[in-house]
């Protein structure tokens, strides 16, 4: 019995993530035109709510077209594994304390795993593609991916110091007293900076940069499968908002009158506006610069944070 | 960085700033008097035709989308046989309300001519000629002109002195 409720909860919250997926293209167009004092989608339905719908028939109905030129068997697995990976990294997000698919004790190690293996579906995309766009595409974004993961994990790693676990319940559970974006002001900035580069997001696209590779990576994809890179994309902000919200803004607590899920939900939106927000107004970087910013800049700043933290919480135990 | 964090706070309070969008067909947009949109024949004061077929605009025309034949009635006064400008051609210049010497061919500010065949947008005389005037009131080419095409007898203009007889010997 309980194993059917457990299922039970695993297939609604794929489909409340997959809905709010394909809701954050209308979310994003909509708000990048209010920010642009534009009015954005506003004609299918009330609020031109119906434009995700219509935009979903688009793309199904679009011929979905393999190029003669392309390693057929890769060119098609690339896309699927980028959405599996950020599927499975929402396992270890505990939405509430009951809500969540799976209890692991390693949660944020496997998320920096299964983030690890999303690279994958860019390079090989990139590479099965048989383009020269799309391969530069997809080397840039093996280079960019690998680099920004390392310290990625290691802005991580002063939370999990100051938790004590790596369990991301009990990561939640130790911000009852203090939210850990204070004490981890430096981690959570850099963490978000190289969530918006692991996601390949606006200022960080480097490998699909439109300007200057088409499209990079997908430029050779069509229909649902390039449909598939664009639900994965969303579901990366997703990903990111939830994990800095868990990690850092103390996941599904607040005060008692919202219930606790409705504070989780608050909180990812918050960072997916702000993801968006920045999308709207930053100027993507050179190739060279975003390198130089991640290992010259973020990645000793992240180091010395750990150290300070790691000194700190030693102190506190002496 | 800080100027980073300015641009986005800026960006974020264009959230409250108004919309420029005109929502078109609910709401129209303001086009000037002088809008270079559709093109009509004019009628002089008298309610007949302005144009005198002196091709100046098919001349002028960039696209080569005006055409038309020049003719003459029983009191000798020019106008087109025919006229006929195909809009799917004109590209709203205003060259030929430019050249023309009679206010005959104006534009006026109109848009919306959307249409599914391409072939009903070739106008023809009488779906170009308006009752009205159109921007220049009260000018009738032929009471200024040194002709008699029935409007005015030759030298009965305002401004105009008698037909001098070049065969008499006084001043």
């Amino acid at each position: 019995m309980n194993t059917v409720i457990h299922i039970i909860m695993i297939i609604l919250i794929l489909l409340v993530l997959l809905t709010i997926a394909a809701g954050l293209i209308y979310v994003e167009r909509r708000m990048l035109a209010v920010w642009q004092d534009r009015y954005g989608p506003n004609r299918t339905g009330p609020f031109g709510l119906l434009q995700v719908l219509a935009d979903m028939v688009k793309i199904f109905f679009k011929e979905d077209w393999i190029p003669p030129f392309v390693d057929k068997k890769v060119f098609i697995i690339a896309p699927t594994i980028v959405m599996m990976a950020v599927l499975m990294s929402f396992a270890i997000i505990p939405f509430t304390p009951k809500i969540g698919v799976v209890d692991l004790n390693i949660g944020v190690l496997f998320f920096l795993a299964m983030s690890s293996m999303g690279a994958y579906s860019v390079v090989l995309a990139g590479w099965a593609s048989n383009n020269k766009y799309a391969l530069l595409g997809g080397i840039r974004g093996a280079a960019q991916m690998i680099s920004y993961e390392v310290f990625m994990g290691l802005s991580l790693m002063g939370v999990v110091i100051l938790a004590g676990s790596f369990n991301l319940r009990d990561i939640v559970e130790a911000q009852r007293k203090i939210w850990f974006f204070i004490p981890q002001i430096v981690g959570f900035v850099i963490f978000f900076l190289a969530g918006l580069a692991e996601t390949h997001r606006l200022p960080f696209d480097i490998p699909e940069a439109e300007s200057e590779l088409i499209a990079g990576y997908h430029a050779e994809y069509s229909g649902m499968k390039f449909g598939m890179f664009f639900v994965g994309e969303y579901l990366g902000i997703s990903l990111i908002s939830a994990l800095v919200t868990t990690l850092y803004f103390g996941g599904w607590l607040g005060p008692h009158f919202l219930p606790p899920i409705v504070w989780f939900l608050i909180k990812m939106f918050a960072f997916i506006l702000l993801f968006i927000l920045i999308r709207a107004t930053l100027p993507r970087p050179r190739y060279d610069q975003l390198m130089s910013l991640g290992w010259k800049l973020l990645l000793p700043l992240s180091l010395l944070n750990l150290l300070v933290t790691g000194a700190v919480v030693l102190y506190g135990h002496l | 960085m800080i100027s980073h964090l300015r641009s986005l706070w800026l960006v974020f309070k264009h959230m409250f700033h108004k919309r420029e969008t005109i929502q078109y067909p609910e709401e129209k947009p303001y086009l000037p008097p002088r809008w270079r949109g559709r093109i009509v024949l004019t009628r002089d004061p008298d309610g007949m035709e302005r144009c005198v077929a002196c091709y100046l605009c098919a001349a002028a025309c960039p696209v080569d989308c005006i055409s038309l034949q020049a003719t003459e009635d029983e009191n000798g006064r020019r106008y087109p046989e025919f006229f006929r400008i195909n809009f799917s051609r004109c590209i709203f210049c205003g060259y030929c309300e430019d050249a023309c010497p009679t206010y005959a061919i104006q534009l006026i500010p109109d848009f919306e001519m959307a249409e599914y065949d391409r072939q009903n947008l070739v106008y023809e005389k009488e779906d170009l000629l308006i009752s009205g005037q159109g921007k220049y009131h009260g000018y009738n080419f032929y009471r200024v002109a040194g002709v008699d095409a029935g409007v005015k007898p030759k030298g009965g203009g305002e401004t105009e002195s008698e037909p001098v007889d070049v065969r008499k010997l006084l001043p």
